[in-house]
This record gives C-alpha cells, structure tokens and sequence, in this order.
C-alpha cells in the first residue's frame, strides 16, 4: 500500500466529507432551532440536483446550474415550510416524521411525473473536468479538489453567518428559548422561514455538485439522508460545528474502512473471504463509530442538550 | 395503490368469447429508483399484447416498489382473489425468490422477463417455471470470454457485496482466463466511487471489469471518466442499457457490454420491434423492453396453441418457444432457461443520442452453468 494511494483516499474521504456537511449542516439547523426531525431533506437535496440538470441541459452552463440548484430547493423549502411544516412545530416527533415522509413520497412521484422515470444527465464542467497532478505524484480529480475548497468555504460562512452576525445571533437564541426571543419582537415564524430555505438551499448545493459525478435520479436523496442523520448524532444535535466534525469524520471512516479494512483482514484470512468479511465490516464501520462516540459523549461530541 | 387494468379486450368491440380467457399478473418495479426497468419490461409486454389484436388475455399490473414483502402480497392477492393463470414481471432477483417458488408450487406458470437466481436453474428448477431472460451468470461469463479474446491478462473486477453481484463475479471468473489485478465488493446502492478508482489506479491492472447496475453504474463510469486512469472497460449491458446512457453521456463512448440483445440485431422480429416501440413511446427500446416483448410473444404462441387450463399442453407450447424472439434464435434449454448468443456491444453516438452497437458474438449459442443440477 503506497503513500500516494493513501494519500489519494485521504482526499477522497474529505471530499465526500465536506458534501455531506452542506446536508447536514441544514438538517442540524432545522433540528436545533425549530426541534422539527425533516425526513424530506433528502428531497430537498434531490431537487437541488434535477434542478441543475434541467438548467444544464437547456443552457449548457454549470454557473447557472447552481443558480437554479439554490433557487429552486430554497423556494421549495419555503414552500413546504410554510404549507406543511408550520402547522407541526408543536407537534410530537412522531407526527413530523409521518408528515415529512409524507413530503418524501409526493416530491418523488411528482418529480417522476415531470421529468420521468429515467436518470437525467449532468456531467462536470469542461474547465474542472480530467485529473490534476499534486504535490508527490497524486493524480486527483480536478472538480473534486474544487469540491473540497467549495464545501470549506461555505462551511466558513455559516460559521461567520452564526458567529458574527445579527440573524446568527437570532437563529442561536432561537436553538436557546424560542418563547423569550418571540417575546423580544423577533418574528419567530420569519425567522424560521428563513432558516428552512438557508438549509433546503445548501441541500440543494450538495445535490447539485454531488450530481454531476454521480447518477441524478428519483430517490437519490435518501441514502444522504440516513448519512446526514448520523453526521448531526455524532456531531451534536442544533450544532454546526458538529456537524462539520462528524461530516469529515464520517467521511473519512467511510472511505478508509472501505479500503483498509478489507487489506487488515487479508494478514490473516485467505483473500476472497477476507474481501468479502472486510466490506461487511465496512458498510458497519460509521454507525459502529457513532455508537462508540454515543458511548463517550450521550449528547454528542458538541451536543448542547443530552 | 395504483392499479391499472389493462385488457386487451377493451380495444376489441365485441369479442367472439370462444376462446378462454387467459388471466395474466404482472407485478413489476414502477416506482422508486428501479422503476426504469419495470416500466420498460412492461411497455414491451404490453405492445406485444396490443399488436397479437387478442381479445382473450388479460393482464393485470401491479407495483411491488422494489419490495419483497410487497412483492408477496400482491402475488397472494393474484392467485387468490384475481385467480390469474400466468405471473411475470418480476426484475430483481431477491423478489423473484420470493415470489417464484410459491407461486409455481400452486400450479401457476411464471414467465421471468429479467431476474434468472441460479437457484431457480439449477436445483430449484420448476417444470412451471420459465425464463425468457437470461440465467443471471451469463452475461457476465460473456463478458470473461470477452476479455480472453480482447487479450486482457490482469483484469480488476467489482459487483455490488449482495448475491447477484456474488454470481458476477463467479460468471465473469469462470470464462476469464487472465489473472485478477483486484477483486472488490462494493456497498449495494453505494453512490462515491472514488476510493475504488483509487485503487484501480494503483493495482497496475490493464482491464476493469464491473456490474453496477442502474444509478450504480452511471455514477462508477462518470467518475471512471473523470479520474483519468483510461484502462479499458467492460461489463454487462445492465449499465449500458437505453434507459440509462444518456444520463452517463459521453463518459460510455467506446465501452464494451455484454447482451443477449441489441437495437441492430439484424431480424426481422427486432426491426419491426424497435420502429413499434418508439413509435409507440418515443424512445428507444431497452434490453428490458425488450425481454417484456419476447415473454409476451412466447406467451402468445403458447395461447395460440393450448388451453391453459390443460397445464400439460400448455407446459409444452411454451417449451416448444414457436414464437419470433427480438434476438433471432432462440430456444430452452432442459431447465428452462434460454439457450441464445450473447453478442458484445460497444456504445456509439448517434447524433444526439447514445446507443449500443453489435460488434461479435461473445458467447454463440451459450447455455447456464446450472441445467446439469436441474431434475424435472
């Protein structure tokens, strides 16, 4: 096992990292200021990428592209939080789950019924397309490196968006106690407005670029989904920090695991078994270190509340 | 649930009602990601149907939405309350396991228009049981014996870790004669392929072969292309078919795939089969398409000959296979699975579309691994 080839799934692993933080940093938002578990997530992040795919198919530019990606997820957050997630912030878990998987369905069968049951196509743009050659030989996918350096940047701005500024200060008092920020006239409802449509559209970012290397079709969000879920469990719920820890975190093990692991079991096992047992231990290996990190810490590793 | 009746007796006014009427149940993948499949086998049955003119068959559709127990519900359902006479439509494997053995133990025929487990060929065989598809080992051993004439000695092989990815790579090893550079496993539905590229890269292999099938393969070959590593590739045409080329777009141009059946094949039956279908639906027709056509061809001249009530008769008018295949010839063999050629294809562009084009025959006349197993 050479250097560079480590080197290579380190780059890797992070880069699938920095995608899932864009899903989870949106669902932990959602989850930490308005208490509401958001199943429909993953459809947000589905309509970010057929939105891009439409635009791309019929203007041929990636730029506008992620313009429609963004519009089109905010604009159906919006939608669906002033439609359907408004009425259930004071219902119990079990009631949004139904709702919001109810959403999951409807946002499949009717994109199935626009744009039809085969997968669309959105490919990488021609100046991001092909490897680059790094530092020590690596050979890297350029629109990957790009990923990493767009997912490290919009994770810079939600911490400044939080950190440092007035909605930031509002959306941290609202994780806090919602009835004492209401009462000091912060419109509560427009604020959680906005805080649906800031994560749909990060969804939809993610769909977007994650889309143009992978198959852009009807339920391409859920597997994210579950991903996402287990970001913000080990991150801490309502916490963006979190979220990008456990995004790398996952990201990491996930891509690691797969590799190593089943090289581990071939020291002492005869190599199709040791193939075989090592990628059924690796498709365990992020919830197994979810459990470990539940074990340590109940709340997370930056979780506020237990 | 969505449930659609389809009879062909609706377009004929008054029927003459001699015949008896046949009752079909198709229960098929419509919704979710796999739908592409079940929509395309569905479309190709129902043309057959609507192009024999008969008034007397009658065919049911359900959705099993890719579900198992799905799957059995609906199938209790046919035999119980619509009492059908005939099942088909199933795509996946693990549905088909659930469904085939109990369906055919109460005496009901089931013609497979896609998935063929290799425990239903060998052992598990059933005189009431066909496939009109394909054993599932045998477009991949093609594509092994592809591989030995391409001159491919030191091939990196992967298939999804659930047990249609298992036979894969068992049905692609049994052909191949060159060495293995890696073998791999990957996560079922898994979407980043970037560490498995990563060590295609490093493994100083001079061929890959791979079976992803669906939004799988699309994402493998994009990020394939992207990487830049170049080795040639081949697999099966389950990522290669209609329905999905045009979502991996250029990334395919120049790939070889293995299928019993192309868009070119040069009969009679295919050509009269592809100018139909995209009149009728305005796309082309995929392999799955395809496959929905013949099993409704094949069920149609069993129709024209027995009565299905007599199940012995009927038995030997399908075995006989007296009907025009979109793949020329075609026959059963004892367990009875397809005894067919199995041709390599290399993905073309027409115009705007992608498409596959027939460019030798990889495997001629080519029979399972298993009909040996098969006592019936």
């Amino acid at each position: 096992m050479s250097g560079i080839l480590i080197a290579e799934q380190i780059l890797n692993g992070l880069q699938s990292g920095v995608m899932l933080f864009l899903m989870a940093a949106g669902l932990t938002l959602i989850f930490g200021v308005m208490g509401l578990i958001n199943l429909a997530h993953g459809s947000l992040y589905m309509v970010g990428a057929f939105a891009a795919a439409w635009v791309a198919g019929a203007t041929g530019s990636f730029g506008l592209a992620l313009i429609a990606a963004l519009a089109g997820a905010a604009l159906a957050g919006v939608l669906i939080e002033v439609l359907v997630i408004r009425r259930l912030y004071r219902a119990a878990h079990l009631d949004q789950v139904l709702a919001t998987f109810a959403l999951i369905l409807i946002f499949s069968e009717g994109t199935r019924y626009v744009f039809g049951s085969f997968p669309l196509f959105l490919d990488v743009p021609g100046a991001l397309s092909g490897p680059v050659t790094l530092p020590g030989g690596i050979q890297y996918p350029l629109y990957r490196l790009t990923l990493i350096g767009v997912g490290l940047l919009v994770a810079l701005f939600l911490w400044w968006l939080t950190a440092r500024t007035r909605i930031g200060i509002q959306i941290r008092a609202g994780e806090n106690d919602r009835e004492m920020i209401a009462a000091l006239g912060v419109d509560i409802s427009k604020l959680y407005t906005l805080v649906f449509a800031l994560g749909a559209a990060l969804a939809g970012l993610a769909g977007a670029f994650v889309g143009a290397i992978q198959s852009v079709q009807v339920g391409m969000g859920e597997p994210v989904l579950i991903l996402a879920f287990v970001v913000i469990v080990i991150g801490g719920i309502g916490s963006i920090k979190g979220a990008f820890v456990g995004a790398l975190l996952v990201g990491l093990t996930d891509t690691l695991g797969g590799i190593f692991l089943p090289q581990v079991f071939k020291l002492f096992m005869a190599p199709d078994v040791a193939t075989q047992t090592g990628s059924a231990l690796a498709s365990m290996a992020i919830y197994i270190v979810m459990s470990l990190v539940l074990i340590w810490r109940p709340s997370g590793l930056f979780g506020a509340r237990a | 649930m969505k449930k659609l009746m389809m009879s062909a007796a609706a377009l004929a006014l008054a029927a003459t009602g001699a015949a008896a009427e046949v009752k079909v149940g198709m229960i098929t993948t419509l919704s979710g990601g796999g739908a592409g499949l079940g929509i395309d086998v569905r479309d190709g049955f129902m043309l057959a149907i609507e192009q024999s003119g008969r008034s007397d068959i009658e065919v049911v559709i359900e959705d099993d939405q890719q579900k198992p127990d799905i799957a059995v519900q609906l199938s209790d359902k046919m035999i119980q309350s619509e009492k059908v006479d005939v099942m088909t439509g199933i795509i996946w494997s693990n549905l088909a396991m659930a469904v085939v053995p109990g369906a055919v133990a109460q005496g009901k025929f089931y013609l497979s228009p896609n998935a063929g487990p290799s425990a239903l060929a060998g052992k598990g065989c059933n005189p009431n049981y066909f496939n009109v598809a394909w054993q599932n080992d045998n477009l991949h051993e093609a594509a092994g014996a592809y591989a030995n004439s391409a001159g491919y000695k030191n091939s990196f092989i992967l298939a999804p870790n659930y047990p249609a990815g298992q036979d894969a790579l068992t049905g692609y090893k049994r052909f191949y004669e060159g060495a293995l550079a890696g073998e791999l496993y990957t996560q079922l539905g898994q979407t980043d392929y970037a560490a498995e590229i990563a060590q295609i890269r490093a493994s100083g292999a001079d061929s890959v072969f791979f079976f992803l099938p669906g939004g799988m393969g699309i994402s493998f070959l994009k990020q394939y292309a992207d990487s830049g590593v170049g080795l040639p590739v081949v697999g099966p045409a389950f990522s290669f078919d209609q329905g999905i080329l045009q979502a991996v777009g250029p990334a395919a141009l120049g790939v070889v795939n293995t299928s019993q059946w192309s868009k070119d094949l040069d009969n009679a039956a295919n050509v009269a089969f592809v100018e139909s279908f995209q009149a009728k639906y305005g796309r082309l027709p995929s392999l799955y398409a395809s496959q929905g056509f013949d099993t409704a061809n094949l069920l149609i001249s069993a129709v024209e000959k027995a009565d299905v009530s007599d199940a012995d008769a009927f038995r030997e008018a399908l075995r006989a296979a007296d009907f025009a295949s979109t793949r020329g010839a075609f026959r059963f063999g004892p367990n009875h699975h397809p005894i067919q050629n199995i041709y390599a294809r290399e993905v073309i562009q027409e115009g705007d579309v992608f498409t596959n084009k027939v460019i030798g025959v990889a495997l001629e006349d080519h029979a399972d691994a298993y009909a040996a197993e098969c006592k019936m």
